[in-house]
């Protein structure tokens, strides 16, 4: 059995790590450390396939009932236990 | 002394970190003032004996005495710990957890962690990572704990491990043999620092074996005062009780050791001892019978001092009582505001607001000074200095001529004061809400009757609070975000929660009913009537007139007077199918242009509370006051309108003409035969199963459906025979109180009773009432009631009616007391979070919980019933197009 992209499923909302400028940018917007993210575990199986390491910002871009597009953003920290 | 203890008092202070830890035997021993040794407390003369558990050293009670360690006087002495000497040591409850993982987790012989030294190593660098993130340590300690207590032999001394068993409530069992409470705390006194560590804890402020107590503290006097009864009599607190046990407990066990007991009376002393210490600590620990006073009642203990509703920290820190409050039954008044509360003369002359003299105000809180105690006057005078001084009629003229600028004077409340009225249980915001004060004569608080629906109030013995709001600031914010009117749209849906009910909807919708009717002719003395509490004082131009000639005016054209001059709105009401071209048949499409009520029947959809379209409409363009404006003129105009007829519901008006009863039996009993033919499908094995189903659900299933289609049937021929002149009909379609549901089974057939959702199926072997062969399965011997309530029920079918009503009777007291829980559950983890001024939603930490509120940072008051709808709104009323039409032919256009 083949393994497939959990990106490509119905329900997995997109995800994708944001570098250099974005995130200062990101960080500015709202004035807050990388810390006062909300967090994501670095084993979650979706930051596994995007390849992120603690200390990488995901970019989640969800679909929403109010909005049509909702943007979230998550820190990934080290798993501990 | 004393200014120096003033100034100390004044120094901010910044708190910079909390430890938490053990209390070691020695810092016990420090902080004690005296060793406790005597377990009787007052001597003949009423004197704290000395080394008792009343000792003048740990702090007095008694006015008039000194405290012997502090040399303060009762009140000001803040009372000092003592402690007792324990013979042996005895296990503290509170750490029974903690002790239990502990003694699976060290090794029996050398006391040493049993886990390698690199598995440590690497614990201790998780638990360092874990502390630099700021998380808990939990998870990384009970994984130690787990993998230790695994371990067979220890990897030091070789030796094999034994189990440990804990029973209940503070007994280890060792292989069968009880592990005294001595054997613990040698194993844990021989327990590495660096093995401490690896377990979570810091060797240096929590060693284990201070888990196992050797020195009991005595919490000060001033923590279990005893009172005097009036009999002169002293009654000591339960802790001091508790104390005066462990005291003679350990008393006994000493002298019995001296004298050389045998071990059999040594070991009961020294259970009893674990008894009185862990019911000292905590009286409900689960295996043992709490500690009961001598009238039976148990006893209240340190930890139900904390524990629970009234404890400590829900009871006396995070709730307490209030000052200027009050609290009566409240009663409906219509002619109020929806902005106002009436407050009975009684209370407006004990509730008082604080009020600074200057020297415009002076001339009239002198005469509410010189009035004291008659209404309206004032309470109090405080002076500069905080000197308060009551009014009396002996002292009045006195206090005015000493009156001057600085000073408050607590006044009586009077009207246009604003406060706050509350109805628990308090679930949302709009539990609360601020009213103006309007004082009346009587005894209850009044409030018009619109305002029910946000508090969930009746009339029907309903009590509600009163607090009157103490300071400037706090006046300003009840005015401008807790006023009623600020809070009319409610967040949960965006539409008003506030509107008419019950008699606001039937009167209304008797006044602008199609203007065929006689009654819809108003006469000009009548008009004047039903507008006679609003400010209106001009009619319109007369519809018509009489054939005497008099002018007289429609009932649209009276409700049009209290609309906006230029509302424009346009929808189907409650009475209407949604269809406009068939509403515009009956009277329920409404449209109103330029304020004025064109067409249409007002009803639930119009100025209900939940629906009221128009009420919403006017709230978004012309503000909240409008919207107060139009509630308040609603319900007074429409209590007179439902007025001008009467508006009543008796037995006979529950009548059905004779060929629809004819035609309801009919329809029950072929239901009833097709019942029967289903049975006996199922008993031929010719039923034809549902998938997913059993045959037995299958038949259920199919009954069920069948005869709630009858019932249906049932209401439905019922209700065809009720016009609009029927007034249980007339309520029921406009949506001012009850549903057809309740018509159908008042005038056609009550229907199935059901318990769980099910037919009723309990009772005896093989039926439900030996009225019934057994197996029956019919629908008469499972609950289905062909009477209507007018009619009257069978036994039988009363029987099976009160099993029904039993269930939601039951139902509802366990969902009021769960879903309770839960919303508390749900408050304690939400009501730090709040809206930043970035419209993002974070924590008292800064960390982000929603980068957009909502994700699309629309409050959900100021857009049409959640939808985004308001942007058509604005957009309608600048092209000045009308509504649904256009959307209909843009769709037509984009089609094309």
């Amino acid at each position: 059995m083949t393994k497939s992209k959990l990106l490509e499923h119905n329900m997995v909302p997109y995800h994708e790590i944001i570098v250099g400028e974005e995130v200062e940018a990101l960080l500015e917007k709202y004035k807050i450390k990388k810390e006062q993210l909300p967090k994501i575990r670095s084993d979650d199986p979706i930051v596994l396939e995007i390849g992120a390491v603690p200390g990488d910002i995901v970019k989640i871009t969800r679909k929403s009932q109010t909005a049509e597009e909702a943007l979230f953003y998550r820190l990934v920290i080290e798993t501990i236990v | 002394m004393i200014s120096n203890r003033i100034k100390i008092q004044r120094i901010p202070k910044r708190i910079s970190a909390i430890k938490f830890g053990l209390l070691s035997p020695k810092e016990i021993r420090r902080m004690s003032a005296t060793n406790v040794i005597t377990a009787d407390t007052y001597d003949q003369d009423n004197y704290p004996i000395d080394m008792g558990l009343m000792d003048k050293r740990l702090g007095v009670i008694d006015p008039g005495l000194k405290c012997s360690t502090c040399h303060e006087k009762a009140g000001d002495c803040p009372g000092h710990f003592g402690h007792i000497d324990l013979v042996v040591p005895v296990i503290h409850v509170g750490f029974n957890k903690v002790l239990r993982k502990l003694l699976r987790s060290i090794c029996w012989n050398c006391s040493r962690l049993l886990l390698e030294q690199e598995r440590k190593t690497i614990y201790l660098e998780k638990l360092a990572e874990v502390e630099e993130i700021g998380h808990m340590p939990d998870n990384v300690i009970n994984e130690v704990f787990k993998e230790a207590s695994k371990v067979k032999e220890c990897p030091y001394c070789l030796e094999l491990q034994k189990d440990i068993k804990f029973e209940k409530p503070t007994d280890y069992i060792e292989d069968g043999v009880k592990l005294t409470p001595t054997e613990i705390r040698s194993r844990f006194e021989n327990i590495p620092d660096e093995d401490i560590r690896v377990v979570g804890m810091d060797p240096e402020n929590a060693r284990p074996e201070w888990m196992i107590l050797t020195v009991l503290p005595v919490p000060p006097v001033t923590v279990r005062p005893s009172i005097t009864l009036e009999s002169g009599q002293r009654s000591e607190d339960d802790l001091t009780h508790k104390l005066v046990d462990i005291i003679r407990i350990n008393q006994r066990f000493q002298e019995n050791r001296d004298a050389g007991a045998p071990q059999l009376i040594i070991e009961d002393l020294w259970e009893l001892l674990q008894y009185h210490v862990t019911t000292f600590f905590d009286n409900s620990v689960s295996g043992i019978p709490p500690a009961r006073h001598r009238s039976g009642r148990p006893l209240k203990t340190l930890s139900q001092r904390l524990k629970g509703k009234e404890g400590r920290f829900r009871g006396s820190l995070a709730g307490k009582r209030v000052n200027f409050s009050a609290r009566t039954v409240i009663s409906p008044d219509p002619d109020l505001s929806i902005n106002e509360v009436g407050v009975p003369l009684d209370i407006a002359k004990v509730l008082t607001i604080p009020e600074n003299v200057t020297e415009r105000n002076m001339p009239f809180l002198k005469k509410r000074i010189m009035n004291g105690s008659n209404y309206p006057g004032a309470n109090y005078v405080i002076r500069p200095d905080g000197g308060r001084i009551k009014i009396t009629d002996i002292n009045s003229e006195d206090v005015c001529e000493r009156l001057e600028p600085g000073w408050i004077v607590e006044r009586h409340l009077q009207d246009k004061d604003i406060v706050l009225f509350n109805r628990q249980p308090s679930l949302h915001k709009m539990s609360i809400m601020s009213h103006f004060v309007k004082v009346l004569p009587g005894k209850t608080f009044r409030l018009n009757p619109a305002v029910c629906p946000p508090y969930n109030a009746d009339f029907d013995g309903d009590e509600m609070n009163l607090h009157v709001l103490q300071t400037e600031e706090s006046r300003a914010e009840a005015r401008i975000l807790l006023l009623v009117q600020e809070n009319i749209l409610s967040p949960r849906f965006g539409g008003p929660i506030i509107g008419g009910i019950h008699d606001h909807i039937s009167g209304m919708f008797l006044l602008t009913r199609k203007d065929n009717d006689i009654n819809n002719r108003i006469s000009k003395n009548d008009a004047l009537e039903l507008l006679k509490k609003t400010d209106i004082r001009e009619l319109p131009d007369p519809a018509g007139t009489f054939e005497d000639g008099e002018p007289y005016w429609t009932g649209k054209q009276i409700f049009s007077m209290i609309l906006p001059d230029d509302l424009n709105v346009e929808f189907s009401s409650s009475i209407g199918v949604k269809d406009i071209e068939e509403d515009k048949k009956t009277d329920s499409y409404v449209v109103i242009r330029d304020g004025q009520l064109i067409e249409g029947t007002i009803d639930e959809a119009a100025i209900g509370a939940f629906k009221a379209k128009i009420l919403d409409t006017i709230i978004k363009e012309y503000g909240t006051s409008r919207g107060a404006q139009f509630i308040d003129d609603a319900t007074k105009l429409s209590v007179r309108a439902i007025m001008r007829s009467g508006l009543s519901f008796g037995l006979a008006d529950e009548d059905i003409p004779e060929e629809a009863i004819i035609q309801i039996d009919e329809g029950l009993s072929i239901a009833e035969k097709k019942v029967r033919e289903l049975v006996d499908l199922y008993n031929n094995e010719e039923l034809e199963v549902i998938p997913g189903r059993s045959l037995e659900e299958t038949l259920e299933m199919r009954i069920m459906q069948e005869l709630g289609k009858a019932r249906d049937k049932a209401g439905k021929i019922a209700d065809s025979h009720m016009t609009l002149e029927n007034p249980a009909a007339l309520m029921a379609r406009s949506g001012a109180r009850g549903s057809i549901l309740n018509i159908t089974q008042m005038a056609a057939c009550v229907g199935q009773q059901a318990v769980r959702g099910a037919r009723i199926n309990r009772g005896y072997h093989g039926r439900t009432l030996s009225h019934f062969p057994s197996g029956d399965l019919g629908a008469a011997a499972h609950g289905f009631v062909n009477s209507s309530y007018k009619e009257g029920m069978s036994p039988t079918e009363f029987f099976f009616h009160a099993i029904g009503g039993r269930e939601g009777l039951v139902d509802t007291a366990v969902r009021t007391s769960q879903s309770g829980y839960l919303q508390r559950r749900l408050v304690s983890a939400l009501q730090d979070l709040e809206v930043q001024r970035d419209y993002s939603v974070r924590d008292t930490r800064g960390v982000v919980i929603q980068f957009l509120y909502g994700e699309d940072g629309v409050d959900p008051t100021k857009s049409d019933f959640s939808k985004p709808e308001a942007i058509h709104r604005i957009f309608r009323s600048v092209t000045k197009k009308k509504d649904t039409k256009d959307k209909k032919e843009d769709k037509k256009e984009k089609e094309a």
